[in-house]
């Protein structure tokens, strides 16, 4: 078989939806050698999966795609009958996706899924290959692991399992699509050491994904891709130092948010506290999600409150809100108790605390407007200067919450937060689910609150990087302990806990490789 | 639900029919003759130009008949539907709303109540009370009603989670206020479809029971006492049972187009 | 535990049931003695007898935990009007109506199943979808009367009434399976094509699984889940249908027994119909949240 694993010239996807035509990918040449490792970079909507899954012939339902040069394998694709495209598939290139609960069939064992590999393309040896393929993702108890459901796996045991089926009849090529996205950082950091694995192995990998840290270290090229073509390519070390393109020039800095020096923040002179947790404790049952936990907020303050899923950090935003009454320990806002306390005493102060959660659009009531669901929070004052503040335009404001774009949703949550003039503002992973450019623009506009109105933010992210672009102070909290806090300059760049240097290292960062 | 039966055409077919119906329900004098009436001379004949679906056993043409039936036949149904609803509605509004023991209560005993299937908890309540209008009526009405309930219940707790209830606490809005505001109007929106699809399947159950007897008495022209009547005569004037018969299906038809077409807009409303 | 949990529930839903019907018995208007001589003999001392005999002059409390005791012991109390023991009056006709239900159920199920698997490409799915709503929309004695008229009346392949030999099951059969077809391939096909939008079926077509082998071996048993939770709904549908097929096709069986007992008023054989359907309605019920744990290992505690 020659070098040139897959060779494409001016691709072109396009799908009918509603009657309209949507071009996915709008003429991609791509390239793979065998033994590289190339990486997809693009946002959501750019067309980079739609390009990747057309390698193996699943672009999707009612796709039509055409090119000048479709050759996989050496063959060229046009020829090719559903029988060929079944051979290549598993055989000759091996499809990873996000997020394996759900891209593993939940009512299968993990062995019957591998084996299913074996099975189509007719190799030998079913029960002890399918042991042998955990082992080489290590995958400990390969036996056991064998004979149990995805959802009994962690994470990174399932996503480990997922790549064993890719590669399990052999293929050269292995296409990866996000597949560390739905996980945590540290267990982020382990899969990308298998993929690499894979790669000194022989293996030749074509990584997607939307965020460049991830695929910097690993990938000898990178393709940027927007709107379905490709803006600029070229090896790591030159996009990041030397980015041409202004879009690439876009998803750089917006990477690059951990890697900031340490300037010193600018004094902010020690306030009156605005909200006081001590010795929070909450059980649900037997289980301890929170235990011994001290939150303090000042006023005009930000604090990031960081830990990956399980550490308990969203059951803290919940006690402190008042959603949720603490097993043991007090919260103090204003000055006032705040919990254990009949929710008719603390309701003149209702307005004063403020809370922005993941989805948006599930915080809103589905039959209103936005003008109106900012009405319920304005108590009269006009909802166009409150849109303005947070750079959305007048028009917005008699549309449907569902016709805007997620980062116009999370505006608009903000505007009605903002509305009340509260002291204090709880954001539970409010840019999680936005692409990377409308990330920075509502920490900035974030940051813009508080410089202009005081109002203090209780931060809570798995992203560091976004937490150390925001916050003050900084809170690490692992196993619903808070291991760790200080000013955010400290903790960043001089750890004291082991499980914050396990989670900076873990943090795909963007450095500039010698 | 794909089918020929989503086009728009067919929606406005079905609410076409629907707007004859309920005319028909209305106001029968306008398109029928008497029902009552009998001709001797003109017994079990097939249909012609004179009388557009035949006539019946006893020379009553049959078109008449099932133009009156509708106004029986509807007006059950729809008492049927509003009394399953309005008491589904607060049954599970009330079961959703208080806290889990007396949740528990009324679901067990909705699930107790949906047991028995619809004709046989229907033909209880005949034993018990004797045949007619306001028996079926009752009836059909109890036996629908823990399906209102349990959807208007699930409704209730997904809305009771919902973010935007938890961001009405924020603004400091009272329980009461909330539950107007909020959660009622969010609750009850899928009802009205629901109702509708109902209806139709009132007009089933209701069918059903009259041809077994058990509804308005001989010689009320509603449309399953009709059918009951005829299948003496089936071998040998298929009219009387058939054309009356396409009628209520079509009816039902109708009702469940037209009901599908608006839960799908009513979804998609919700995003 | 889970297990156990349903099995409680299940009991609880039917003493529900059962106390639900006899409450519904006392509010029968009407002297219960009246019932019992119907037109016989009517003396203060047959009155007297009769009252003795049937237990009625015990306090309420007592005459209801008589019949719950009763009832689990399989004594469902005697017919007022024919004077045999219910359980005998049932029995002696549940097997044709068993016959039936079963029947109709098989072919209902099967239907569904090759319909939801084999309509999958646009035009026969529109045209499938089409003739599912009509079933579901056509009243089920309609349906039993045209397939009788055309099948019978006219071609004479089949039977006009009774219960003699395998023929004449079929077109019973048939007309109780249709409707009940049409919702279960709607459910069925619902399931499928959700399945089909997964993530886990690109991963398994990525395998060069032929689309067949996705559809039956992943997309199926995703889509059985929802249709296996409409098993009691179809028990209660065809228990009730089958009082209505049997009248229409002149067949011998529950239906007709409940019918003569509702015009007659002979509650306890109404009262014991009505509480053994609920009885088989929360028996399926369970034993399909008991499937539902089998076919869907999520919900089972590791």
């Amino acid at each position: 078989m020659s070098d040139r694993l897959v060779s494409v010239r001016d691709l072109h996807v396009s799908f009918v939806a509603g009657g309209r035509v949507v071009e996915a990918v709008r003429g991609v040449d791509l390239d793979l050698h065998r033994g590289e490792c190339v990486a997809i970079v693009g946002e959501s909507g750019s067309g980079k999966s739609v390009t990747a899954r057309s390698l193996v012939g699943l672009a999707g339902p009612g796709a039509r795609v055409s090119s000048s040069r479709f050759e996989v394998g050496g063959a060229s694709v046009g020829d090719f009958r559903p029988a060929d495209w079944r051979r290549l598939r598993g055989g000759f290139a091996g499809l990873v996706q996000q997020d394996a609960l759900v891209s593993l069939d939940p009512l299968r064992t993990v062995g019957a899924e591998i084996g299913e590999v074996l099975r189509v393309h007719r190799l030998p040896g079913r029960a002890k290959r399918v042991h042998e393929l955990l082992a080489t993702v290590h995958v400990p108890e390969p036996e056991r692991r064998a004979g149990q459901y995805p959802h009994q796996l962690s994470g990174g045991l399932r996503q480990r399992a997922l790549i064993a089926s890719a590669i399990a009849a052999g293929p050269p090529l292995l296409i990866a699509d996000e597949p560390t996205t739905a996980l945590d950082v540290t267990v982020q950091a382990q899969i990308l050491a298998l993929l690499a694995e894979r790669r000194a192995a022989g293996d030749t990998l074509l990584l997607i994904s939307h965020d460049l840290a991830v695929v910097a270290r690993l990938a000898d090229r990178v393709l940027v891709m927007r709107d379905g073509v490709i803006v600029e390519s070229g090896a790591p070390a030159t996009l990041l130092s030397a980015p041409s393109h202004p879009y690439t020039k876009q998803l750089v800095v917006a990477g690059r948010r951990l890697a900031g020096s340490e300037a010193p923040r600018v004094a902010t002179p020690v306030r009156e506290p605005v909200l006081v947790a001590r010795g929070l404790r909450k059980d649900y049952g037997r289980h301890t999600v929170v235990t011994e936990v001290d939150v303090t907020v000042r006023r005009g303050e930000i604090v990031g409150l960081v830990g990956e899923s399980g550490s308990g950090k969203t059951t803290v935003a919940q006690l402190a809100f008042g959603l949720v009454a603490p097993t043991a320990g007090t919260v103090e806002f204003e000055g006032v108790p705040w919990s254990g306390v009949p929710e008719r005493r603390r309701r003149p102060l209702r307005r004063r605390l403020q809370f922005i959660s993941q989805d948006p659009l599930s915080s809103f009531d589905p039959r209103w407007t936005v003008r109106r669901i900012v009405a319920e929070a304005a108590l009269g004052q006009d909802v166009v200067p409150l849109l303005d503040r947070v750079g959305l335009s007048a028009d917005l404001a008699d549309r449907y919450p569902r016709q805007l774009s997620g980062g116009q949703r999370q505006r608009v949550a903000i505007a009605r937060a903002l509305a009340p003039r509260p002291s204090l503002i709880i954001c539970d992973e409010p840019v999680s689910a936005l692409d990377a450019s409308v990330q920075a623009q509502v920490l900035d506009l974030l940051a813009d609150i508080r410089a202009t109105d005081g109002t203090a933010l209780l931060f809570i992210s798995h992203d560091l990087g976004v937490v150390h672009h925001l916050a003050d102070r900084v809170l690490v909290m692992h196993d619903g302990r808070v291991v760790e806090s200080g000013p955010v300059g400290e903790v960043f760049h001089r750890p004291r806990h082991d499980y914050t240097r396990t989670l900076l290292d873990a943090v795909p960062t963007l450095e500039v490789q010698p | 639900m794909t089918g020929l039966l989503t086009r728009p055409r067919a929606v406005a077919a079905a609410l076409g029919f629907l707007l004859l119906a309920l005319v028909a329900a209305v106001a029968p004098g306008l398109f029928a003759g008497d029902p009552l009436a009998a001709d001797p001379l003109h017994v079990l004949e097939p249909p012609s130009a004179a009388h557009w679906f035949g006539t019946d056993q006893l020379g009553r043409d049959v078109l008449d008949r099932v133009v009156h039936g509708a106004r029986h036949s509807l007006a059950i149904a729809v008492a049927a539907t509003l009394l399953g609803v309005t008491f589904g509605v607060l049954l599970g509004l009330l079961a959703g709303l208080t806290h889990k023991y007396a949740d528990e209560a009324l679901s067990r005993s909705f699930d107790a109540l949906s047991a028995f299937p619809l004709l046989l908890l229907a033909l209880l309540f005949i034993a018990i009370a004797g045949p007619g209008t306001v028996s079926l009526v009752v009836a059909i009405g109890i036996a629908t009603l823990p399906h209102y309930a349990r959807v208007v219940r699930a409704q209730t707790f997904v809305v009771r989670q919902a973010g935007y209830v938890t961001q009405a606490v924020a603004f400091g809005d009272r329980r009461l206020t909330l539950v107007r505001r909020h959660v009622l109007p969010n609750v009850l929106g899928p009802v009205p479809v629901l109702a509708v699809i109902g209806l139709g399947e009132a007009i089933l159950a209701a069918a059903g029971l009259s041809f077994l007897g058990m509804g308005p008495q001989p010689p009320s022209p509603e449309w399953g006492a009709m059918l009951s009547e005829s299948r003496g005569y089936l071998s040998i004037a298929w009219w009387t049972a058939v054309l009356p018969g396409l009628v209520v299906t079509l009816t039902v038809i109708s009702l469940t187009v037209a009901g599908r077409h608006f839960q799908r807009r009513f979804e998609g409303r919700l995003g | 535990m889970i297990v156990l949990r349903r099995l409680a529930t299940g009991l609880v839903v039917l003493w529900a049931a059962a106390t639900a019907a006899y409450l519904a018995l006392l509010a029968a208007p009407g002297n219960t003695v009246d019932s019992i001589i119907g037109d016989g003999a009517d003396t203060p001392q047959i009155r007297g007898e009769i009252i003795s005999e049937w237990g009625l002059d015990r306090p309420a409390v007592v005459q209801y935990l008589t019949y719950l005791w009763r009832a689990a012991h399989g004594d469902l109390g005697r017919s007022y009007l024919l004077q045999r023991p219910v359980r005998d009056v049932l029995g002696d006709q549940l097997a044709p109506t068993l016959q039936l239900a079963l029947a109709a159920a098989v072919l209902g199920i099967t239907l569904a199943l090759v319909l939801a698997i084999t309509t999958r490409r646009p035009w026969s799915r529109r045209v499938s979808s089409t003739v599912e709503l009509v079933l579901v929309s056509t009243p089920p004695f309609l349906i039993g009367i045209v397939l009788l008229s055309v099948f019978s009346f006219r071609l004479g392949l089949f039977p006009v009434a009774g219960d003699r030999g395998l023929g004449a099951l079929v077109l019973p059969a048939v007309t109780l399976a249709l409707p009940i077809a049409g919702v279960l391939t709607q459910v069925l096909r619902d399931g499928i094509d959700r399945a089909l939008e997964e993530p886990f079926v690109v991963t398994a077509r990525a395998r060069g699984l032929p689309e067949r082998a996705v559809l039956v071996r992943h997309a199926l048993r995703h889509a059985l889940l929802p249709a296996v939770t409409l098993l009691g709904w179809l028990t209660g549908i065809l228990l009730g249908g089958v009082v209505i097929v049997e009248t229409v096709f002149g067949r011998p069986g529950l239906g007709q027994v409940t019918l003569q007992a509702v015009t007659s008023e002979d509650m306890p054989v109404v009262l014991a119909v009505v509480v053994f359907s609920a009885f088989a309605y929360v028996v399926v019920n369970t034993l399909a949240d008991l499937a539902y744990l089998v076919v869907d290992p999520r919900l089972r505690r590791s």
